[in-house]
């Protein structure tokens, strides 16, 4: 492994009821940079990250963020190390009861004692720099879905966190939207310095902004490397994913007995 | 920050509203009175029954309260109940042969002991006993006594 | 046969598991140490709770109040004691109809408001959000409504009594012409302090306690859809109302357990 990963899984494996979702997942996550983890929709990219973050324990494998065992922090050490992290949610996740403003204090308000003073500037300034500091009286409700992803994301940098995790943020979003977002993400990296994970099925656009690529299936990593790298990777399942071809090695149709017999079934 | 203001002030409204709806159930509704209980002073009767007769039950003379029933025990040894009787401050003194009666407000009311004034120059002090005692009248012992008298004639 | 005994097994242990999983989660809210803050944040739940029931709560306790007093009236008048109605009227809402029926207007009005608030919040990974933030969800949002239920409950109690009990007077005294000295008096005599008004206080206190745990309960632990958060809130009604009820027939006996 690298010297200078921030996170590293190995070996992970974790399963939800009787569906084996990692089944030895190994991947480091570079320090600074902006890391794509991409994949089909169902293989787990969300619960990678709740991993990451300790909110779901892994059946075995380690996880190491920033050097601390996940798996063996208590409680407590938990949400300390929480504080170093920032997490965009698929749904933004801002507190339907609070205007903007109050959503990006929040966090400052619950882990530091500044004066109202200094809140005020920093919340301002985190508001200004995703361009809605004109939105600070708005609620939730009022906000259009790219506004409110933006809101999410100035909230998560609100601390100044080590590591930012963005979930699927491209979904749903205008293009415009996405173009902002695209720029708002490669400048906080460039200007915090953060190491960023960007959990997306969307390879266009994370390709465009991410310095190093995993693709995921079957609960394991099937490929890495940088976006050209992959780009010009020749194995079937990564060419499937890379270029969105309807059939390859990720089957078009879900599992199911031949579809003659299937038919035959009820005429017998 | 106008809406937090106008949530607090209902807030504390509501609980001060509840604070007093508690003062009002102690005070209109349990008749808890809010002078000191102090003053005044304790008579004691023996009855030979004093069914339904509770604590803080009244006492009355002339059907005005002056006192309340503050403790009821048995004596084993004579099976007689013993009654202590606070009489409020301000009532006066009482004649050493008054008498005490347990009765019915109504027909089905509550039960109350009554005092009938007596005539002697002495009077009764702290912790002294009431001699002359008629005990509760029991409906079904009435009863019993009749059919008895009604199986003799 | 066995399949079902197994299915049964499995429901059972389910279920328990469940029971545990909420009595952690009740035990780690109510004891969490408070912080600078929660005060407002239990003022704000207060309100919610409290002061939005409280129109429903007055509403109620005036109409089964002077619908009390009224049957009250003409059953005792029959007897000539028409001056019952008082200790009657208070005797029945202190001990039992008050608690009671605060309970459940309580369960549908704040509980299911509470499921739904919660489940919300849970269906747009708020709740996963604040944990990630490092603010445990348990402190911020939990605590204080359970605090708050458990400080509103006994007041509301105690509001609904008096206007019952007003609401009964203005029927019997008012309208029915019944004498006021012994409508109040006949109640001041009966009622105790500790008997009537503290045990049916205690119970208030201990519906509060079971209302707001079912309801946080369900909400927590809802399936994070529309028709998951809707499940949950009818869960949380039926589920108290009925816990409102076999515990006051619990308590009753426990606490007037010896009829004299």
């Amino acid at each position: 492994m690298s010297a200078d990963a921030y996170i590293e899984i190995e070996e992970l494996h974790f399963s939800r009821g009787s569906r084996k979702i990692f089944n030895g997942l190994t991947m480091s996550i570079p320090r600074g940079r902006i890391t794509g983890i991409m994949g089909p929709s169902g293989t787990g990219k969300t619960t990678l990250l709740r991993i990451i973050g300790g909110q779901l324990k892994p059946d075995s494998g380690s996880v190491r963020v920033d050097g601390v065992d996940m798996a063996r922090v208590s409680r407590d050490e938990l949400f300390e190390l929480r504080k170093r992290m920032g997490m965009l949610f698929q749904s933004s996740a801002l507190f339907t009861d609070l205007s903007v403003f109050e959503n990006v204090a929040f966090p400052l308000r619950e882990h530091t004692r500044l004066p109202e003073d200094s809140i005020r500037d920093l919340v301002l300034m985190k508001l200004n720099a995703v361009g809605l500091r004109g939105a600070r009286d708005l609620y939730p409700s009022e906000l259009s879905g790219g506004m409110s992803r933006r809101v999410a994301l100035a909230r998560a940098i609100a601390l100044d966190p080590d590591l930012l995790m963005y979930d699927e943020p491209f979904t749903g979003q205008d293009p415009i939207a996405m173009g902002v977002l695209l720029t708002l993400i490669k400048n906080l990296n460039l200007a915090l310095r953060t190491t960023n994970i960007v959990v997306s099925h969307d390879i266009h656009e994370t390709s465009t902004i991410a310095d190093q690529l995993y693709v995921i299936a079957d609960g394991r990593v099937i490929g890495a490397g940088t976006p050209a790298e992959l780009q010009a990777n020749d194995s079937e399942l990564i060419r499937q994913f890379m270029h969105g071809r309807p059939d390859g090695p990720v089957p078009f149709h879900f599992p199911a007995p031949d579809i003659a017999r299937d038919l035959l079934e009820r005429a017998r | 920050m106008m809406r937090m203001r106008t949530i607090e002030i209902s807030v504390g409204a509501f609980v001060l509203a509840g604070a007093l709806a508690f003062v009002v159930l102690m005070v209109q509704v349990s008749g808890v009175s809010l002078e000191s209980s102090g003053g005044g002073y304790s008579l004691y009767a023996k009855f030979s029954d004093v069914a339904g007769l509770r604590v803080r039950s009244k006492v009355s003379m002339a059907g005005v309260t002056i006192g309340r029933v503050t403790a009821i025990s048995v004596d084993t040894a004579y099976g007689e109940a013993e009654v202590e009787i606070r009489i409020d401050p301000g009532t006066g003194p009482l004649p050493i042969d008054t008498g005490a009666r347990i009765l019915t407000e109504g027909i089905v009311g509550a039960r109350y002991i009554s005092l009938m004034p007596g005539a002697d120059e002495e009077v009764l002090g702290d912790g002294d006993y009431i001699e002359d005692t008629q005990g509760a009248l029991v409906l079904e012992n009435l009863i019993g006594d009749f059919i008895t008298t009604l199986g003799d004639s | 046969m066995t399949d079902l005994l197994q299915r049964i097994g499995a429901r059972t242990l389910e279920r328990l598991a469940k029971v545990g999983q909420a009595s952690v989660m009740w035990a780690l809210a109510i004891w969490g140490l408070p912080r600078r803050g929660d005060f407002a944040l239990l003022v704000r739940q207060i309100y919610s709770i409290g002061v939005l029931s409280l129109i429903i709560i007055v509403l109620s306790a005036f109409s089964i109040g002077s619908v009390i007093a009224l049957q009250f009236y003409t059953q005792l008048a029959r007897f000539g004691a028409e001056d019952a109605v008082g200790l009657g009227l208070a005797l029945v809402l202190l001990r039992e109809l008050g608690p009671v029926v605060t309970g459940l207007l309580f369960a549908g009005r704040a509980g299911s408001a509470i499921t739904a608030e919660i489940g919300l919040m849970k269906s747009t990974e708020q709740l996963s959000s604040m944990e990630m933030m490092g603010v445990d969800p348990l402190r911020r949002i939990v605590a204080p409504r359970l605090w708050a239920g458990i400080i509103s409950m006994p007041l509301l109690t105690a509001i609904f009594n008096v206007v019952a009990i007003y609401g009964g007077a203005v029927v019997a005294v008012q309208w029915l012409g019944s004498d006021p000295g012994g409508f109040w008096s006949g109640m001041q005599d009966a009622v105790e302090v500790w008997d009537d008004l503290g045990k049916g206080t205690v119970k208030s206190i201990v519906f509060a306690v079971f209302v707001t745990w079912i309801a946080v309960f369900q909400g927590y632990d809802t399936e994070p859809t529309a028709e998951g958060i809707g499940r949950a809130t009818t869960r949380t009604v039926v589920l108290s109302s009925v816990m409102v009820l076999a515990l006051d027939f619990a308590l009753t006996l426990g606490m007037y357990g010896e009829f004299k």
